[in-house]
């Protein structure tokens, strides 16, 4: 017992020793170890920026130019031709703005809503340019080729005017379910009011969007059900003498 | 970004379609296109250079020569392009921007053609792309500086009457003037070196008395300084009294640079004299005469270089103070650390943080004096850090102080050496261009003369004169006289000009004249200490004019012709050119005598303006005939 209270004895002792050794030494010291330590890392970080020394797994640099050298061909001007209602003539003008544009060969979502941003300087036009997006980009892989902007453009301009209906119908089924709730109606409302901006006369009211789609809905939500299927909306456009006029407001645009 | 305007508003434009259905109101109708033309090509033709483009491209910028209808003042009917008489290389840059939406600025291209080819084709400068648009405008901040050191001196060639007080601001400003102006300039400038040699040699010691140790010269010999002092400051300030007098704007002198250095360099002496040898204000007053020390900066108007590098300074002024900024961080942070590192060590020198700034200091700049140095290790590495990172600290802002020194320096050896070579450009622009006046009066001779070989129809003689002047020379002269029967003068050239005026009031319109030598008609004096070159030997030998009545009305006849007979004492030393250059001419019926032209045709023009009296190489016979004409009317040329 005594001898191990001797030895608990000494080693604590020894313990006090080596702590009060370290205290008067660590004031001293301490800011030669901080040096030290931070000239090593210092060395390593330079040595690894001038390159001699390589850390992180690959660069991140090279990995970015992958990307924009992506190209997309279209297919043949005759397949189009098949697939469109344009004419030879109308596909290569397309088509040469298309490549001035994007030198790629598709759009992406970002370039698509600055090239949309530029016709609508006053307002925010970034919502309603990814709705649209979304309706040109069949397939879903997050980008637009030219082949499914000209066949978009084909259905508004060149198609019958049910093609037109549906395609709108299309653009404003977010979620693609077949009918129209009143949220998606209000964001698609929203977005275009967004468009407008802030300067407007009269001043914009902030539920201007619900009002105009409660308008909507009334107009066309026959069994009032709280949504508008393809049918009801087909059915209540053409009743509309309105739209049906617009629908064919921009048979020349190309 | 108009490419993309246009390219996508057809996009856009259906896109709309869904607001179609949502939409309250009936839309507005769609704008008519007229002519719907389908997109074809255009060539446009650029000296020789086709370059084809479809109709669209260009018409994407309508506010430009070739996006709008102004293109069709160029189109060429049989050849169905449109044809520009411009450069072909620059336009393709133009024709890229209407491609791409992008200008670009070619490198090689001179700044000023590029600049005409864009106000031609209607394209504003400013929308240069940004990869080209720094070097766009640099070349034209340069092109910029030169024409204003042309202007510059321009100004110096002033007109003769200014009066007093300009002469006396333009002696000051630009010494080479008059010898007056440049005594007054080496004057001062010896007035300035002697006042900051005397500051200087008055604190060196200079002989011990016996009881005491060294004395500066200045405390020896306090009344030879004060002399030299006062006559200096006089001289200051008379010259600066002088510049406030004569400068056009005074607030606008006052406030300038050189105008308070000399304020400052004089302003001591006067507070002493005012101030006694009162105690309280003597060691302020020992202060100020360390501004005596500015009267040294007074040379920036005698050096150029000088006033560069303070030039230079100024427009540094941003990366001095990067420098600045930089240093005092660096040496907050690095006294701070050495501080602390230091604070464990006996008898460290380094007592505080503001104490350890001068180490610091010193180290950064590598000067390392030795009077402070680290002793712990954290202290030396600390220390090493501080002096390499000093070296880097100060090495980056230098190189572009230096280039920016570089540049402005060159900039005035270009243009001192443009000056010198202006005269002699000058010179010969001017022999060129009298050439083509002095077409127009040779050619109106002949046309007097043809006038006058009408009236007397002598037919060899026609052929003779009718020396074939290109149609552009004819209109032009055609014109020019137009110009002469409008204003009821006449053109001259200028050394008749002034010989005329001088002159003016000594010529009449005596008879005498032409019964002394025989001459009827006489044109007009010459100057006979400027010799002109005689006429062309092809256009030949019988240059003749004459003045007819219609032309006494004009009041100063002057056609730069043959020389003065002898009549009066007026006429200088014309005698000994006056008889090779006399000619006559026989006419049927009439005989005519005029004086000779001896005129400079522009074809045979020598080097330098001043002509030679060359002997006649035209084999006039040297007689003189009189003649018996009354159509002849001797006309002064006063």
């Amino acid at each position: 017992m005594s001898r191990l209270a001797l030895r608990k004895d000494l080693s604590l002792r020894c313990a006090r020793v080596m702590l009060t050794f370290f205290h008067e030494e660590w004031e001293m010291e301490g800011l030669q170890t901080v040096g030290i330590l931070l000239v090593l890392c210092s060395s390593l970080k330079l040595l690894h920026f001038l390159g001699l020394i390589d850390f992180s797994a690959g660069d991140s640099i090279e990995d970015d130019f992958e990307l924009s050298t992506v190209c997309h061909r279209p297919e043949g001007l005759e397949k189009l031709q098949e697939q469109t209602k344009f004419t030879k003539k109308e596909l290569q003008v397309l088509y040469r703005g298309f490549k001035n544009e994007c030198p790629s060969g598709v759009v992406n979502e970002d370039t698509f809503k600055i090239i949309y941003s530029q016709f609508f300087p006053q307002g925010d036009s970034s919502t309603y340019a990814h709705f649209l997006f979304e309706a040109f980009d069949t397939n879903k892989n997050g980008s637009v080729s030219f082949e499914d902007f000209v066949i978009g453009l084909s259905i508004i301009l060149r198609g019958t005017i049910n093609d037109r209906l549906n395609w709108a119908f299309n653009l404003y089924d977010l979620n693609k379910d077949g009918c129209i709730t009143k949220e998606e109606m209000l964001d698609i409302m929203k977005s275009i009011y967004d468009m407008m901006g802030k300067y407007t006369y009269p001043c914009m009211q902030e539920d201007a969007p619900r009002e105009h789609v409660e308008n909507f809905f009334q107009k066309m939500d026959r069994n009032n059900d709280g949504v508008v299927t393809i049918d009801e909306f087909i059915e209540s456009c053409q009743k509309d003498e309105n739209i049906m006029q617009s629908m064919q407001l921009f048979d020349n645009v190309i | 970004m108009a490419t993309g305007v246009a390219a996508w508003l057809p996009f856009a434009r259906a896109a709309a379609i869904g607001w179609m259905p949502v939409a309250n109101c009936p839309m507005p109708p769609a704008p008519r296109e007229h002519s719907k033309k389908q997109d074809e090509l255009i060539i446009l033709n650029v000296s020789g250079r086709r370059f084809q483009t479809w109709r669209t491209t260009l018409d994407r910028y309508p506010d430009t020569l070739l996006g709008s209808t102004e293109k069709e003042f160029f189109y060429n009917e049989e050849t169905k392009e449109y044809f520009f008489d411009r450069d072909p290389d620059a336009f393709r840059s133009v024709l890229n921007f209407y491609r791409t939406g992008k200008l670009h600025y070619p490198r090689y291209e001179c700044i000023s053609a590029y600049d005409e080819e864009l106000a031609f084709f209607g394209i504003i400068p400013e929308i240069i792309g940004d990869c080209c648009y720094e070097e766009y405008k640099d070349r034209k901040r340069e092109n910029a500086e030169r024409l204003m050191d042309d202007q510059e001196e321009n100004k110096d060639s002033r007109l003769p009457n200014m009066n007093f007080r300009e002469t006396m601001w333009r002696a000051f400003e630009n010494p080479h003037t008059s010898t007056m102006a440049l005594v007054f300039y080496y004057v001062t400038g010896f007035f300035i070196a002697v006042s900051v040699i005397t500051n200087v040699v008055e604190t060196v010691p200079c002989g011990s008395t016996p009881n005491q140790k060294d004395v500066p010269c200045g405390e020896r010999y306090t009344v030879a300084f004060f002399c030299m002092d006062t006559a200096c400051v006089m001289i200051f300030t008379v010259e600066y009294l002088l510049r406030l007098f004569a400068a056009p704007s005074r607030y606008r002198f006052m406030r300038s640079v050189m105008s308070i250095i000399d304020v400052v360099a004089i302003l001591p002496y006067y507070i002493g004299l005012v101030m006694t040898n009162n105690e309280d204000v003597s060691g302020a007053f020992v202060t100020l005469r360390v501004f005596r020390v500015f009267r040294i900066f007074k040379f920036s108007r005698h050096s150029q270089g000088l006033r560069i590098l303070g030039y230079t300074l100024k427009s540094c002024a941003s990366e001095l103070g990067f420098l600045l900024f930089s240093l005092t961080m660096a040496i907050i942070i690095f006294a701070t650390v050495m501080f602390y590192a230091e604070k464990g060590s006996s008898s460290s020198k380094f007592t505080s943080i503001p104490a350890s700034f001068w180490y610091t200091i010193v180290t950064m700049t590598t000067l390392g004096y030795g009077d402070m140095v680290p002793k712990t290790i954290a202290g030396k590495i600390f220390g090493s850090i501080c002096s390499l990172s000093g070296v880097l600290v100060i090495a980056l802002p230098v190189p572009v102080i230096v280039s920016n020194f570089s540049r402005i320096y060159h900039q005035n050896q270009r243009a001192d050496k443009r000056r010198a070579q202006k005269k002699a450009r000058l010179a010969r622009i001017r022999i060129a261009k009298k050439g083509s006046s002095n077409a127009y009066l040779q050619s109106k001779r002949n046309g007097l003369l043809n006038e006058l070989l009408d009236l007397t129809s002598s037919e060899e003689e026609e052929q003779h004169m009718n020396k074939t002047s290109s149609l552009l020379e004819s209109q032009h002269h055609h014109l020019l006289h137009c110009l002469e029967k409008t204003t009821a003068h006449e053109f001259v050239d200028e050394q008749l000009y002034e010989q005329n005026c001088v002159e003016g009031a000594q010529f009449s319109r005596s008879p005498s004249l032409s019964s002394q030598d025989g001459f009827t008609g006489t044109c007009c004096t010459r100057r006979s200490r400027k010799r002109i070159p005689l006429p062309n030997a092809s256009l030949s030998t019988t240059h003749t004019h004459t003045h007819t009545q219609g032309l006494q009305e004009l009041s100063a006849i002057h056609i730069q012709c043959g020389d003065q007979p002898s009549l009066s004492t007026s006429s200088r030393s014309s005698l000994n050119i006056k008889s090779s250059e006399r000619s006559r001419i026989n006419c049927r019926g009439q005989q005519i005598t005029t004086a000779v032209i001896s005129l400079p045709s522009p074809t045979n023009f020598p080097p330098d303006g001043d002509g030679h009296g060359l002997p006649n190489p035209l084999s006039t016979p040297p007689t003189i005939n009189t003649t018996s004409s009354s159509n002849i009317v001797k006309v002064s040329a006063l």
